[in-house]
């Protein structure tokens, strides 16, 4: 409080910045911009590295490679269809799942219905599965929900086994366990993003729809949810690019074949899990090859992100207005 | 199902499908109504959906301390052992405790520096130029890059060049994937930092590097750390960037007393993956015990970065 003492006498304090402290400020701010230059960089320069590097795998297989589905390192047959299939299907599963309870898990804490204290138990829930290792979950989901899920799934194999989606048995790894964990993985990304979009909602609105006495669940459904639309199809698309990148969960619980089937029990393969699995013992060839399915899945994630960016911002004009 | 929580409002409003009942006007909602009783079952709805979300923290925490610490039961030298082979038994995953930590720090070295001086420039020397709107974009797309991607951009520019798996390509690709993280964090921790103050320190007559280091920076740090931390939390947990930047090995760092890191390096989160497809049950024991110690390293990591946050004004 007593800063009088502190002060020197009056010529001190009142000196102008020498020439060292301008030099500093020039070479500090310099410093700063070339930190903010560094980040551009660095992603000019991982699309350049990835795509120099999958040049040769491009100029050999062209177009082909992205609707063959046969990967035969011997031949050098390669082909990612079925790959690029389980990676569409497996994040699609995932947010289906990971969309209803993750929005249902927002409205619950967003829309009162528990005390704060209970609240931020939930919250903290949520964002502790975001925590945990993903190689963690694919353990769990390797030695807890696959025998979990294998007796209904046998089940619905043997009684309904005509309809496409139940066309096999679960022989240990598969679409649905992996997509389960995905799921529970892209959770907390999409209630963390729809509960922004529905605290973004003037409390006022809400209270204007009590006050013409709707319900709760109809004030919820017919006002909170329209209002806050955008804002969830954005946690939505972004839950969908998280999904689309997710490798450990996947590479331990799909099980790596590359087949193209709408059955949920049977193995599949995904982007990230061939590269997981292939990099690590690949040739040259293969890894130009490999470099071209990298590049693949970063367009279709690159996509995901930006379109859900761009809804974010949309959505938050839409509700500052 | 708790109207103890329902705004006053909604449990007093006129309503005319059965206000008028009786001849009288009600202001009561009758709780046998069709619209009420669907609100009651939706809330139940709710409910049983928030629990079950629940279930797969409570379920994969108990296994961990019931698989995991089976296999430690108070026998920590786990903890300093080298990983076994095929098929003996013993062993630990000392080395990949000492991998992850060095790995995780040279990560940590390379992208706090540079992604602190970045967010310096986004929140106080160019908030609304172009490059900063850039930088921005640059970021939030990169946090959106799958953990593989990152690896496999470590692999073209350091195991290739360097024509060996090693700690620092590993390092490479967790410092790929903590720079946004610290970029955004820090960025929003210097904005909340009062105009006033800062208005005060160039009034006394501050240059605008003196403003940053004096004032900006030394508020904010409780909210950078907390973002430096959640950073470390996830990059100590990644597998996918690892698997062919660090490899794996199963003997230490030091050799005859010299920090060997240009070589394969061991790390928990790869341990855990290459143990889990074994068929031998010490393996996959030593990969329950292994998750064990991740997961609470992370949690670790993640509660007191939380705690650190809260204590932020």
């Amino acid at each position: 409080m007593s800063s009088l003492e502190h002060a020197g006498t009056p010529g001190e304090v009142a000196a102008a910045p020498s020439a060292w402290d301008f030099f500093a400020d020039r070479a500090f701010r310099a410093l700063a911009k070339a930190g903010a230059y560094l980040i551009l960089l660095l992603l000019a320069f991982i699309l350049w590295q990835i795509g120099r590097k999958a040049w040769p795998g491009i100029r050999d297989y062209g177009m082909g490679f992205l609707t063959s589905t046969t990967w035969d390192v011997g031949r050098g047959h390669f082909g990612i269809l079925p790959a690029i299939w389980g990676t569409l299907y497996s994040s699609f599963l995932a947010l289906v799942i990971a969309g209803f309870f993750g929005v249902v898990m927002a409205i619950f804490l967003t829309q009162d219905f528990l005390p704060p204290r209970m609240a931020v138990v939930f919250r903290t829930t949520v964002e502790l599965l975001a925590a945990i290792p993903s190689v963690v979950y694919g353990l769990w989901g390797i030695f807890v929900v696959v025998p979990t899920i294998r007796p209904a799934a046998d089940w619905l194999y043997t009684h309904l086994g005509r309809i496409p989606f139940f066309g096999s048995t679960l022989s240990g790894p598969g679409l649905l366990p992996a997509a389960l964990v995905l799921a529970i993985m892209i959770l907390p990304t999409v209630a963390a993003v729809s509960q922004d979009a529905l605290r973004q909602v003037p409390y006022r609105t809400k209270e204007a729809a009590y006050g013409m006495g709707a319900t709760r669940w109809e004030a919820i459904l017919k006002v909170m949810l329209p209002t806050a639309l955008t804002g969830i199809f954005g946690a939505l698309v972004l839950g969908f690019g998280r999904a689309l990148g997710e490798t450990m969960a996947l590479a331990m619980l799909i099980g790596n074949s590359n087949q193209l089937s709408l059955s949920l029990f049977s193995p599949a393969n995904t982007l990230a899990a061939l590269l997981a699995l292939n990099f690590p013992e690949a040739g040259p060839r293969e890894v130009a090859v490999l470099m071209y399915a990298a590049l693949v899945l970063l367009a279709i994630t690159l996509l995901v992100n930006v379109a859900g960016e761009a809804i974010m911002v949309v959505a938050r004009r839409k509700v500052g207005k | 199902m708790s109207p103890g929580t329902v705004p006053a409002v909604e449990r007093g409003v006129a309503n005319s499908a059965t206000g008028l009942r009786g001849g009288t006007l009600s202001l009561q909602r009758s709780p046998l109504e069709r619209r009420t009783l669907l609100s009651a079952l939706l809330t139940c709805g709710a409910w049983a959906a928030a629990i079950l979300a629940s279930i797969p923290l409570v379920s994969v925490l108990y296994m961990l301390v019931v698989r995991g610490g089976a296999r430690f039961d108070f026998r920590w030298d786990m903890l300093v052992e080298l990983p076994p082979a095929g098929f003996e038994t013993g062993g630990g995953f000392g080395n990949a405790i000492v991998g992850t930590l060095v790995m995780v720090g040279l990560a940590a070295v390379i992208s706090v520096p540079v992604g602190i001086f970045c967010a310096v420039f986004l929140a106080e020397l160019g908030p609304h130029s172009t490059l900063a709107r850039a930088v921005r974009f640059a970021a939030k797309t990169l946090t959106g890059l799958p953990s593989i991607l990152a690896g496999v951009f470590a692999y073209a520019s350091v195991v290739l060049v360097t024509g060996t798996y090693s700690a620092p390509a590993g390092a490479m690709a967790l410092a790929v994937l903590m720079v946004p993280t610290v970029v955004l964090t820090a960025e929003e921790a210097m904005k909340m930092v009062p105009r006033i103050t800062r208005d005060a320190a160039y009034g006394m007559g501050c240059t605008r590097s003196q403003v940053i280091w004096k004032i900006v920076l030394p508020t904010a740090l409780p909210g950078i750390l907390t973002g430096v931390m959640l950073a470390v939390a996830r990059a100590a947990g990644e597998t996918a960037p690892l698997l062919f930047t660090a490899l794996f090995s199963s003997f230490w760092l030091v050799e005859h007393g010299a920090v060997r890191l240009m070589q394969p390096t061991a790390s928990l989160a790869v341990l855990i993956y290459n143990f889990s497809g074994m068929p031998f049950e010490n393996q996959i024991e030593l990969a329950w015990a292994a998750s064990l110690v991740l997961v609470l390293l992370v949690l670790f990591v993640n509660i007191a970065s939380r705690l650190l946050g809260h204590r932020r004004v």
